[in-house]
């Protein structure tokens, strides 16, 4: 079985802060990480891979610092890592990505390709369904489990509102997962000591040929036209009550000035 | 493509299970306000198994027109079938902007049709304006984990497509007098494409509760604890509210995701939100400063949460939590 792991290296968004005078992102120090349901996507490839043995690619779209998150998905288990990289394709939306991810993925065989739902940094879990889409695959996002019969079928539970699903489809297809779904494990201390003997392979716009006029920032249908951190809205009041006592009556005394009990 | 044969507005009314989902009757809202300055049409497309029953309420919350596909393939979300009927509308009734619910339905479909379609879509908005001198639709969602917004436009493609989370826009007053235009469309699909087989649905009785329903909302965060939940709860049921909270309450399991509040949560307009123990990260903010009346309880007067409330009570919420039951229920009878 031959599974393509998709990994975003993303800043850890949980530390970024607003610089309180200038009003922008402070990114200076954050770290990077494997984007968490990539992560979990990874893990799920790696529980196959001891139970059924496979081949595990994993493939990543960034700069060249992204080798990094490579190199850790290599000694949790992956057996070849590849970075999709150019300058072309900078700059690009997520259209953009999910084709010139495709462009690289046609070029590698895949009875299941595994993305995480979606990224801690744009948040928009649309690059999975994208590149299901230009693959001509079948798609399944918001996996919270997944059973694999050992042949070529796939029982999923589709995380829903109210509940899940419990779907089935064949190789090849594309699966999304949840953070929630695994718990990924550590490197492994061998994997560790070689893993920077490794090879990376880089795999830049003449390896992959894209269509030139759909990738980057030219070839992104949507353009980002501002940004901008949010204000410091105006506080209300603020009671800095003697006793518990207190606390409660200034409670009270709010609900019944608005009707509220 | 030429962008000036697409027109008006198109807004993907999800039904689950025969069910009418709030959000794509805030969208219809939404559009009416963005349509305005179009001079545009609204128009609503429903699509499910012998769904024809939900058309009315579509047409009473403001749709002017309400397009209808049933097919029984369509019974259970597959995101095939949902892909060619909603592709097959898109490109007969060439709409400018399309807008769908962020739901987990939402979430899976609509990068599905961006694909097929082509066009740039826009993920999680919680802002949609028009820009009167291109007529471009200006969508702007937050990203870095709610740290910054960002405002996106689609120039050259269309339809321009925007995901909104739910609960973020407002409905229209519901008018039992609205008449819309109703359109039954017959899809032929390609079965062959079709590749994942709907084994069961399986509900999840506790995820039951949706707080974004719930008119009050006693939320906690780290602050709050295992000897907490209880009095969140206690407070939330004199107060005929639910229990919400934070990501570091779900990680604990202290409360299902499905009452997390926040960026990777719930978004909340209710008309009360009490917040307990709960610092104010720019990740849980964003799915609560809707609400009409905040009022924080915190032990840390620096707390951000404070800056966004109405009411900002610096104290321990486990010692003010009893008194102020107690207080409530007085009053109450």
């Amino acid at each position: 079985m031959d599974i393509t792991v998709l990994v975003k290296q993303v800043p850890n968004t949980a530390e970024i802060r607003i610089d309180p005078v200038k009003n922008t992102l402070i990114r200076d120090g954050v770290p990077s990480i494997i984007n968490p349901d990539d992560k979990a996507g990874l893990e799920e490839a790696l529980k196959l891979k001891d139970q059924f043995g496979a081949t595990i690619t994993v493939v990543s779209m960034g700069p060249p610092q992204a080798q990094l998150a490579l190199r850790e998905a290599l000694a949790m288990g992956a057996d070849r890592a590849i970075l999709v990289s150019d300058r072309k394709f900078g700059g690009a939306d997520t259209l953009a990505t999910s084709t010139t991810l495709v462009a690289a993925l046609k070029q590698l065989k895949s009875d299941l390709i595994i993305a995480g739902r979606q990224a801690i940094d744009g948040d928009t879990a649309q690059v999975g369904p994208q590149v299901a889409e230009m693959l001509d695959i079948p798609q399944v996002s918001y996996v919270q489990k997944l059973h694999y019969d050992g042949k070529q079928t796939l029982q999923i539970q589709r995380l829903v509102e109210d509940g899940y699903y419990e779907l089935e489809v064949d190789f090849p297809c594309l699966i999304t997962v949840l953070a929630e779904a695994n718990k990924p494990r550590y490197m492994h201390i061998h994997n560790l000591v070689d893993v920077f003997s490794r090879e990376i392979e880089i795999w830049d716009f003449e390896r992959i040929k894209p269509d030139v006029n759909q990738i980057g920032l030219t070839g992104s249908p949507t353009k980002v036209k501002k940004s901008y951190t949010k204000g410091v809205k105006q506080s209300g009041k603020i009671v800095e009550a003697a006793n518990a006592e207190e606390a409660a009556e200034a409670i009270v005394t709010k609900l019944q000035e608005l009707f509220m009990i | 493509m030429n962008i000036d044969e697409y027109k008006g507005i198109m807004v993907f009314a999800e039904q689950r299970d025969g069910v009418l989902q709030s959000v794509g009757l805030e969208l219809i809202g939404e559009a009416h306000r963005l349509a305005k300055n179009l001079n545009e049409k609204v128009t609503a497309i429903l699509i499910g198994a012998n769904v024809s029953h939900l058309v009315k309420e579509i047409t009473l919350y403001g749709a002017d027109r309400v397009i209808v596909v049933n097919d029984e393939i369509l019974k259970h979300y597959d995101t095939e079938a949902y892909t060619q009927a909603v592709t097959t509308i898109v490109n007969k009734y060439k709409p400018e902007i399309f807008l769908i619910g962020a739901t987990t339905l939402g979430r899976d479909l609509a990068p599905r049709l961006s694909g097929r379609l082509r066009t740039g879509l826009t993920a999680d908005c919680t802002e949609l304006s028009i820009d009167e001198e291109s007529r471009e639709l200006w969508s702007t969602r937050p990203t870095f984990g709610g740290n910054l917004l960002a405002t996106i436009v689609c120039p050259e493609h269309r339809p321009q497509m925007s995901s909104v989370r739910p609960g973020v826009m407002a409905k229209l007053a519901k008018n039992e007098a609205h008449q819309s235009e109703i359109i039954e469309e017959l899809i032929t699909f390609d079965r062959t494409k079709m590749k994942v087989r709907f084994i069961k649905k399986v509900v999840d009785t506790t995820k039951k509760i949706d707080i974004t329903d719930a008119r009050v909302l006693v939320a906690g965060g780290r602050g709050v604890g295992k000897d907490g939940i209880e009095m969140l709860q206690n407070l939330a049921n004199v107060l005929h509210g639910e229990v919400a909270g934070t990501r570091a309450l779900v990680e604990e399991g202290l409360i299902d995701g499905t009452r997390q509040v926040g960026q990777t949560g719930k978004t909340v307009r209710p008309d009360l939100y009490i917040a307990t123990g709960i610092s104010g990260a720019i990740q849980h903010v964003i799915g609560m400063e809707n609400a009409q009346l905040k009022i924080a309880i915190n032990t840390d007067k620096s707390a951000p949460i404070f800056q966004v409330s109405d009411l900002g009570v610096v104290a321990n919420f486990h010692e003010v939590a009893p008194i102020l039951l107690k207080k409530i229920q007085e009053i109450q009878s």
